[in-house]
């Protein structure tokens, strides 16, 4: 225990609230409970904030992968400290069935200009909650944003990139459709809009309550009459079903209309937000892990204490009642709180059963946890060139069935460039991910996704890049050649309320809408009293202008 | 900028802009002072720049500043950096006048008077264009002025066509791109610029690339303005119609005639010669289009234009042929032969010149002597009750007088373009089916029609001949015919087409025309040809196919809902006229008649003139108090309280010789009017149905 030594005490050693892990959860948890003006204290074993949400360098990242793919040292006995009983803390693997392929293994030299997501891939849309609490808590003076340029849709034989029409320009725009799909579509985007869109009243409201809850895939293909082609595009690109909705009986999650037509108008409503991004989605320069840091800052500016590299060893718990008192770090101090909230790797002691789990019984759904079997499957491939000619950032679908016959789930694939400072320059990252019941169909999805996307050099020889039967993906008719690349399966846990609090895993989402309803769920159940993030901020308007200043036009 | 609604001010606001008024006025003041003593000294410049900066609408302003800048560059004679530093400054001005009101016509209208002289640097401008074009991409202002800039930097056309492009993706709810992009391409095509030849495909092209605005978002008009300006450009036919009168091929007896002659009392051996071609022209005279008779005529013609526009063009033009000496043989029939476009100088208003000629010819029946036409006291009073008309007696040397409108062509265009034009318009039919069988569009609708009128335009004029089945024009009249019934507020516009098309159905060939000919019972009472047409009761709002009704002399237009007849100044010959029972609504709406000179019947009863208290198209009429009216003081025959009423009457009435008038179930027709009316035309006979003493 010398290196116990090393850990400065912590003053005052009284909190209202301890939170352990530095994910986005526990830090906008953080920044809310100091907001409503309680004691906070925030640790994290590790040097970097973030846990499962962070953004890493090369190296750290494949450390971390590996240390939560295990579970910790063997449980120690509980053991009794003056008057508590100190139950030991534990951690459970929470990834799993991790490969990595190196092909090119000088980039492992550039670890440091590397910043990959935990949780990709992840966008925000202009107009999402987030953004709202964002400008709310006016943490966007610390952050800066980038457009995402384009989005793409992967379908039919010949694995081209096509646009997906979005908005009333893309649609004009684009070569694919027919006349008479770009009319079809477009006049169920206004219906969309008459319908929920600002000002509109009851005489615009089109869509009854009962198609309201039908299946939206009904909806569209009964009501509005669209084909194969567009319904694809509306479900997997813009409204993006997880799962294939063709085949209602034996459909997991089955998109309801209301759900579908929620994400269109997020869609359209952060289209043109902010006049410096043209897109509907932005991503943070510096990776993921700034939203948190930022959420942090924000705490740490209401008086929380952070501390990082600070290992929690167990919990002190009373010793006739059992209740939670406070904290043993690793040091050997022991620090107390009413409250405590754990990182989902954290197993919670036997002794401090939840109370309640959330999100609502049915909450489970938004999270793509539909049972405890599923689990998400994520993928990072480090390339040299773009997936298209001249588009930096840029997101891609592979609806279920596009990939292979047996391909249930949808893929979004997400590709990022230098200008958000996510790998060094002239190099991309790309994320995948998908949900899966069972691993080995999940990897195969996503391993046949990167096979789409990308030429995967024989080990050793750089592949000469053949021209073959998946046809062009860029205008050379070149594929991005793989310079290094991994997959693996997250869990997906639910989060935990009691006298002790756990968050959660990333979801299996691309935007943090649900994580986000999830963390204010779990505040309130915390604080019935607060609210959360109460103060008045000063303007909106202005905070809005200000906070796309540095965004590339 | 669109669509932000105004609120009403605040009590702050209130106060703040009767501050900023006193302030304004104020400087004002200051301004005048030094405006009226021509000071342009630095400060009274820059109490200009001031005023002007708060209220940029304010042109003496500018005015101002315009003389004070030629005041100092006289100072400065030619030293470069003064003069520099004299038109920096007004750029500077104009800026920030900008700031203020970027929609202010004056200040743009200043910056290019600056930039003409010459010395400012350019590259600015651009920069500055883009700044107020991304704050408003579809300000007009801002393209007028890229335009002007980039004519004077003399960017390329192809550029700033890549330009149009890029703003349309960005936003095609944006009529001044669009309407840039046809400034260009108007100009690259005439140019036949390279990638911009031929014609055709750069045409084929725009439909396509139009097309996506407007199958995605068909309820913007923008696209369709667009569309509307492509199919002009495909149907722009270059060569010219013409119908004649006498018509080709026709045998004319002189007598029948003579009485249309200008004035009665010269000699009765003249024969009116009327040209209406399928567009206004101008240059006909008596070198572009010769015409040469067997017997002695006066071959010095006198052209002249019926209802000219402002350049002098006109659609319809007049001319008298006088035989002046004695026939040799009295029975025989002379040739006369019509060469148009003899010699160039014939241009259309489309900016065409006609070189090829083409040719005409009639005979004529020369009267043994001159006998006087008398129109003699016991003249009837022509009745158009229905009983007076028959249908059965239709005189065969009549149906010669019936010509076909496109027996003449002249200076024909490439038949192949046509086709080729033609095979584009069948495209865009097929996609505004699609794009109808999609949705209810009204705008398509109106589209498809006129896209239908095109083809058949195209199609026919390929062929060289009218086409005489008019198998579109079914579908057409029942598009407008759909149209009045679905967009109530242009009711009137679809009303006007519905007419336009279904005349062109009915009158285009003699078949079908001759539905619609009709005998007059008694045949004295009229000078010669008792063939009425008679268009009564098909609910049509205007007159059209003009050019197949040169020879009506009797037109029975009565039970229709017409509110205009324009055109009807084309029919020289017309000489009684049934206009009863329409909704006419004022004198002015009466305009035509003025130039048919052989008017002599003209029943006007049962309309609506005088029911408007406040009749605003009054103001159309040329007045005694316009530049452009024609009336003389000695025309004043009519004098008192009644000419300040009738003024209108009066100048649609005056220059005619009425035998026979019905002007009663008109609000204005009161025993007032119709003693003014007696006054005005002593040589009517009948007013209403009373025969006057």
């Amino acid at each position: 225990m010398d290196e116990a030594m090393s850990y400065p005490p912590i003053e005052p050693a009284n909190f209202d609230l301890i939170v352990i892990g530095t994910g986005l959860p526990e830090s906008i948890l953080a920044a809310a409970a100091s907001s409503s003006g309680k004691t906070v204290l925030h640790l994290d074993p590790n040097p970097y904030y973030g846990s499962h949400f962070a953004s890493l360098h090369l190296h750290d990242f494949t450390e971390f992968l590996q240390t939560h793919s295990l579970p910790s040292a063997p449980e120690t006995q509980p053991s009794s400290s003056g008057e508590f009983n100190v139950l030991p803390l534990t951690t459970s693997p929470v990834y799993s069935s991790i490969e990595t392929s190196v092909f090119s293994p000088e980039i492992l030299q550039q670890s440091n200009q590397f910043n990959l997501d935990l949780a990709g891939p992840r966008v925000l849309f202009c107009a999402d909650k987030m953004i709202d609490l964002i400008l709310k808590t006016e943490i966007n003076h610390c952050m800066e944003f980038k457009s995402v340029d384009a989005s793409f849709i992967c379908e039919g034989e010949e694995g081209n990139l096509r646009n997906v029409p979005d908005s009333r320009s893309a649609i004009f725009k684009d070569k694919s459709l027919s006349f008479t799909e770009k009319n079809q579509l477009m006049r169920f985007f206004k219906l969309v809009q008459d319908h929920f869109g600002d000002g509109s009243d009851e005489e615009s409201k089109k869509i009854s309550e009962e198609d309201l809850k039908s299946p939206f895939v009904e909806f569209l293909s009964r009501k509005i009459g669209l084909s194969q082609k567009l319904k694809s595009i509306i479900l997997y690109a813009i409204s993006m079903a997880h799962y294939e909705q063709d085949n209602l009986e034996v459909c997991k999650d089955v998109l309801e209309t209301k759900d579908g037509i929620d994400l269109l108008i997020l869609y359209h409503k952060s289209g043109g937000r902010f006049p410096n991004a043209p897109g509907a989605m932005i991503y943070p320069l510096y990776g993921q892990g700034e939203l948190l840091q930022a959420f942090c800052r924000r705490a740490a500016v209401k008086g929380s204490i952070h501390v990082l590299r600070m290992p929690v060893v167990g919990l002190l718990a009373d010793k006739e009642v059992g209740n939670y008192k406070g904290v043993k770090l690793l040091s050997g101090q022991e620090l107390f709180s009413h409250k405590l909230i754990l990182d989902p790797s954290f197993i919670l002691p036997s002794g401090f059963a939840p109370s309640y789990l959330y999100p609502e019984p049915d909450g489970g759904h938004d999270f793509g946890l539909l049972d405890e079997k599923v689990k998400v499957v994520r993928g990072i491939c480090i390339t040299k060139s773009s997936l298209k000619l001249d588009v930096a950032n840029c997101l891609v679908f592979f609806p279920p069935r596009s990939l292979f016959a047996e391909q249930m789930t949808s893929v979004r694939v997400f590709q990022l460039s230098s200008n958000v400072a996510a790998c060094p320059s002239g190099m991309f990252v790309v994320y995948l991910s998908t949900l899966c019941e069972d691993v080995g169909q999940g990897k195969k999805i996503v391993n046949e996704a990167m096979n789409a996307l990308f030429s995967i050099p024989i080990s050793g020889k750089p592949e000469e890049n053949s021209t073959d039967s998946h046809g062009e993906n860029t205008v050379l008719g070149l594929k991005p050649s793989l310079l290094w690349s991994t997959v693996y399966i997250q869990e997906l846990t639910m989060g935990a309320f009691g006298c002790v609090s756990s968050t959660f895993m990333p979801d299996g989402n691309l935007q943090y809408n649900n994580l986000l309803d999830a963390t204010t769920k779990l505040f309130h159940k915390m604080y019935p009293n607060e609210e959360f993030f109460p103060e008045a901020t000063s303007s909106i308007e202005v905070a809005e202008d200000g906070a796309f200043e540095q965004l590339d036009s | 900028m669109h669509g932000r609604p105004r609120k009403a001010p605040t009590e702050e606001e209130q106060e703040a802009s009767v501050v900023k008024g006193a302030k304004l006025r104020s400087i004002q003041a200051k301004f005048f002072q030094f405006h009226h003593t021509n000071t342009y000294t630095k400060e009274a410049l820059e109490v200009n720049a001031k005023l002007l900066e708060m209220n940029p609408e304010f042109i003496t302003g500018w005015n101002y500043r315009k003389l004070a800048v030629q005041y100092h560059l006289e100072a400065a004679q030619s030293d470069e950096d003064s003069i520099k530093s004299i038109l920096d400054e007004e750029l500077k001005v104009v800026e920030s006048a900008l700031m203020t009101n970027f929609k202010s016509y004056g200040a743009w209208h200043h910056r290019k008077w600056v930039l003409n002289m010459g010395h400012s640097s350019t590259d600015r401008e651009l920069f500055l264009l883009k700044k107020f074009q991304k704050l408003d991409a579809r300000n007009f202002h801002a393209w007028n002025y890229r335009r002007f800039v980039t004519a004077l930097k003399n960017i390329p056309d192809e550029e700033e066509l890549q330009y149009t492009t890029d703003m349309i993706y960005e936003n095609f709810s944006n009529y001044s791109a669009w309407h840039n992009r046809s400034v260009l391409l108007s100009r690259l095509l005439k140019e036949e610029v390279e990638g911009y030849y031929p014609k055709e495909k750069v045409l084929t092209e725009e439909f396509e690339f139009v097309r996506n605005a407007l199958f995605t978002d068909p309820d913007d008009q923008s696209g369709w303005f667009y569309h509307l300006w492509l199919l002009d450009q495909t149907v722009k036919l270059e060569h010219l119609l013409v119908s004649s009168w006498p018509p080709n091929g026709s045998n004319v007896n002189v007598s029948d005639y003579c009485a249309l002659s200008p004035s009665l009392s010269s000699i009765s051996r003249t024969l009116p010669l009327i040209l209406c071609f399928s567009e206004a022209v101008g240059g006909i005279n008596s070198s572009t289009v010769s015409v040469v008779c067997e017997s002695n005529m006066d071959s010095n013609l006198t052209w002249t234009p019926i209802s000219v526009d402002k350049s002098g063009f006109a659609r319809t033009w007049l001319t008298y042929l006088t035989f002046s000496s004695e026939p040799m043989h009295p029975s025989r029939n002379y040739l006369v032969k019509v060469s148009i476009a003899n010699s160039e100088g014939i241009i259309s208003s489309a900016g065409f010149c006609c070189s090829n000629p083409s040719h005409m010819a009639f005979t004529v029946c020369l009267p043994s002597s001159n006998t006087e036409f008398d129109e003699g006291p016991d003249i009837e009073r022509i009745d158009w009750s229905e009983e007076n008309f028959s249908s059965n007696q239709l005189h065969s040397e009549n149906l010669g007088l019936i010509n076909s409108f496109n027996e003449l062509t002249i200076s024909g265009g490439n038949k192949k373009t046509y086709e080729t034009n033609a095979k584009i318009i069948a495209d865009e039919i097929a996609y505004c089916r699609e794009l109808l069988s999609e949705m209810d569009c009204k705008i398509g609708k109106l589209t498809l029609a006129r896209l239908l009128l095109a083809y058949d335009a195209l199609s026919s004029a390929s062929r060289g001949v009218q086409d005489q089945n008019m198998f579109q024009y079914k579908e057409i009249l029942e598009l407008y015919h759909d149209l009045m019934k679905l967009d109530p507020p242009h009711f009137q516009y679809y009303k006007d087409q519905y007419s336009l098309v279904f005349l062109k159905q009915e009158l285009a060939n003699e078949e079908s025309l001759l539905k619609y000919c009709y005998q007059y019972r008694d045949s004295t009472s009229l000078s010669n040809n008792s063939l009425c047409l008679c268009l009564r009761g098909l609910s049509l709002s205007q007159i059209g196919c003009i050019e197949q009704l040169l020879w009506v002399q009797m037109l029975d237009l009565s039970n229709n809902g017409i509110r205009s007849i324009e055109g009807l100044e084309s029919l020289q010959l017309l000489c009684c006229l049934n206009l009863s029972n329409n909704k006419i609504c004022s004198f002015s709406a009466l305009e035509p008649l003025r130039l048919l000179k052989s008017l002599k019947v003209l029943d006007i009863s049962h309309n609506e003139i005088g029911a408007h208290p406040i009749d605003t198209r009054r103001y159309l009429c040329a007045s005694p108090l316009s530049h452009a009216s024609d009336w003389k003081r000695e025309e004043f025959v009519v004098s008192g309280p009644e000419m300040t009423i009738y003024w209108d009457a009066f100048s649609i009435f005056s220059g005619l010789n009425l035998r026979q008038l019905s002007v009663t179930g008109n609000p204005i027709a009161d025993k007032k009017f119709k003693l003014f009316l007696c006054k005005l035309l002593p040589a009517m006979k009948w007013l209403d149905d009373e025969k006057l003493r």
